[in-house]
């Protein structure tokens, strides 16, 4: 008896997680090669909400998904002036910044989670960001913080794409998220959040995995592993480019 | 054609890398430099990282270096043991180099150290280069007046003297040594061959015979890049292979076609041409580091630079 109920509260534990709605979901692909005439790739993430009744008419369906890149730590550097020049004079590491980060929204961002349901998950770049590293002073960190998000915002590795995400008939959605060609190795992590009265009622997750391929794997690969290796064959390249090139050239003039 | 550069990780036009090979090629076939000084910086231009354009600038110069000595050797316009001094002192002071890259790259200076030495030099030699082609354009169209060679007394007074038979000098190897060892650090932090500083040095201040000063200066520059390049890919794997082999492609027809082309124009013309090259260079990069910066933040990955 007591196991039965055990088990009943095992199942009903997820159940305020969307037991009457949920995701399924699909990518365009779960693996991303990077060769060396890699120029990034338009990723499409598509999917249906599946339901055991008919949706609630009393609040509207929204679609938030996000394409996480593996984390690394980041010295943020700011300049200023020095003797006339700008150096760069303070540092602050945040600990853990994700390589890439794209959100994709049905509506405005703020319009369909509340700042509850976007902390518990770290939704945004700065919960992202705030939830990983140690903010010791969390004013003065704030603008390097900001700082960080502005520049990968303007390379092209932080995007947040409002009203991207198409839903039809609160069923199928789909978006395209654009990854860009200087992609660094490892897992991505794509995350499907429906809400609902800003709510998060359900989530997919999905990883895909962007690896070197080829001569770029085997490259960076040997430059780690075996430096020495990678050092002696940069030199041994080289020396027979020059001797090819002076013999070659020799050969061209008689 | 982009191409995916895998240690700079940078994604890149190829044949504007080529391209830029090529130009330094044909400047180090028309003026025979070897043009690390001028392409390190253009690569910073193109979004390669600093401690990747220098490390792999290093190799590209022992591609050219290679390619100009064995002409030189054939015709024993090389003072090997000479050479070889420069050599041994090189090696040194590029160690030194890179100890002093590694811990500039450690407290974040490592760009505005770069940066501030190629401003240094290139506007230096840039200068240099510009009095002393004009002044041999006006001279050219004067009568030819014979220049004599420097006589630095206090350099014959240094202990621990040698003979150099190919040169024709009995001094002390001090001067050398010094020399060598200045121009290791130089290859290490800027991603150079030092050619430009050495070629003046050993006329003046060691008093070498012109004709075995760019051979002798190009068998070390060999084994001094070389080594940096070695240690650099070792201690920071920042040597990009795959970028080197387009600049060295670039280089090697680049310099062909400056060979060619020195035969038909003018030196003097085309030195002053090279010489405000350089001084926009050096001038760009001035620019960069007086003017208020669009952002003031910059990233750098924690542990590389």
């Amino acid at each position: 008896m007591r196991a039965l109920v055990l088990a009943l509260a095992l199942v009903a534990v997820p159940a305020w997680l969307g037991a009457e709605e949920k995701v399924v979901s699909g990518l365009s692909e779960d693996r991303i090669e990077i060769t060396a005439n890699f120029n990034g790739s338009d990723l499409l993430i598509y999917g249906a909400v599946s339901r055991d009744a008919p949706p609630p008419t009393d609040s509207s369906l929204d679609v938030i998904i996000t394409v996480q890149g593996p984390s690394f730590p980041v010295n943020v550097r700011r300049k200023s002036r020095v003797l006339g020049i700008w150096v760069n004079t303070d540092t602050v590491t945040v600990d853990s910044a994700p390589s890439f980060y794209a959100i994709a929204t049905t509506r405005p961002f703020e319009q369909i989670i509340s700042n509850t349901d976007d902390i518990r998950y770290s939704v945004a770049f700065t919960r992202e960001l705030r939830s990983m590293s140690v903010a010791r002073t969390l004013m003065y960190s704030h603008n390097f913080t900001t700082a960080l998000i502005r520049i990968r915002q303007k390379q092209g590795f932080y995007a947040l794409q409002d009203a991207s995400v198409r839903l039809a008939q609160d069923t199928l959605f789909r978006t395209d998220i654009r990854l860009p060609a200087n992609l660094v190795e490892g897992v991505y992590k794509t995350r499907i959040f429906l809400t609902r009265n800003k709510q998060v009622v359900a989530l997919d997750e999905r990883s895909i995995y962007v690896r070197k391929v080829g001569l770029e794997r085997w490259l960076f690969r040997l430059s780690r592993t075996q430096p020495a290796i990678y050092g002696a064959l940069a030199l041994a390249i080289a020396a027979f480019a020059g001797w090819a090139a002076s013999a070659g050239f020799r050969a061209l003039k008689r | 054609m982009q191409i995916y550069l895998p240690i700079a990780e940078v994604s890149v036009n190829a044949f504007l890398l080529f391209g830029l090979g090529g130009i330094v090629g044909i400047l180090s076939g028309l003026f025979g430099v070897g043009g690390g000084f001028i392409i390190t910086p253009l690569l910073f231009f193109v979004g390669v990282p600093p401690t990747v354009a220098v490390a792999t600038g290093a190799n590209q110069v022992v591609a050219s270096s290679i390619s100009g000595v064995l002409a030189h050797l054939k015709r024993k316009t090389v003072d090997i043991r000479m050479g070889v001094v420069l050599m041994v002192a090189g090696i040194a002071g590029s160690t030194a180099g890179i100890w002093l890259f590694n811990l500039l790259s450690r407290s974040g200076q490592i760009d505005l150290f770069v940066q501030l030495s190629y401003v240094l030099f290139l506007g230096v030699v840039g200068a240099m280069m510009l009095q002393e082609s004009v002044r041999s354009l006006r001279r050219a169209k004067r009568a030819v007046a014979p220049v004599k060679r420097s006589q630095h007394m206090w350099v014959h007074r240094l202990p621990l003297k040698m003979k150099f038979r190919t040169s024709g000098l009995y001094i002390s190897i001090i001067p050398p040594i010094v020399v060598g060892f200045g121009v290791g650090v130089l290859a290490a932090v800027m991603g150079v061959g030092g050619g430009f500083i050495m070629v003046p040095a050993m006329i003046y201040l060691l008093n070498m015979p012109t004709k075995v000063v760019i051979g002798t200066s190009l068998f070390q520059i060999i084994f001094v890049t070389g080594f940096t390049t070695f240690m650099h890919a070792l201690t920071n794997q920042s040597v990009d292979i795959l970028l080197a082999v387009l600049l060295i492609l670039g280089g090697v027809i680049g310099a062909q076609i400056g060979a060619a082309l020195a035969l038909r124009l003018r030196a003097e013309q085309l030195r002053i041409l090279l010489a405000l090259l350089v001084l926009l260079v050096c001038g760009k990069l001035a620019l960069d580091l007086l003017l208020t910066p669009g952002e003031l933040y910059s990233l750098a990955p924690v542990g590389r630079g």
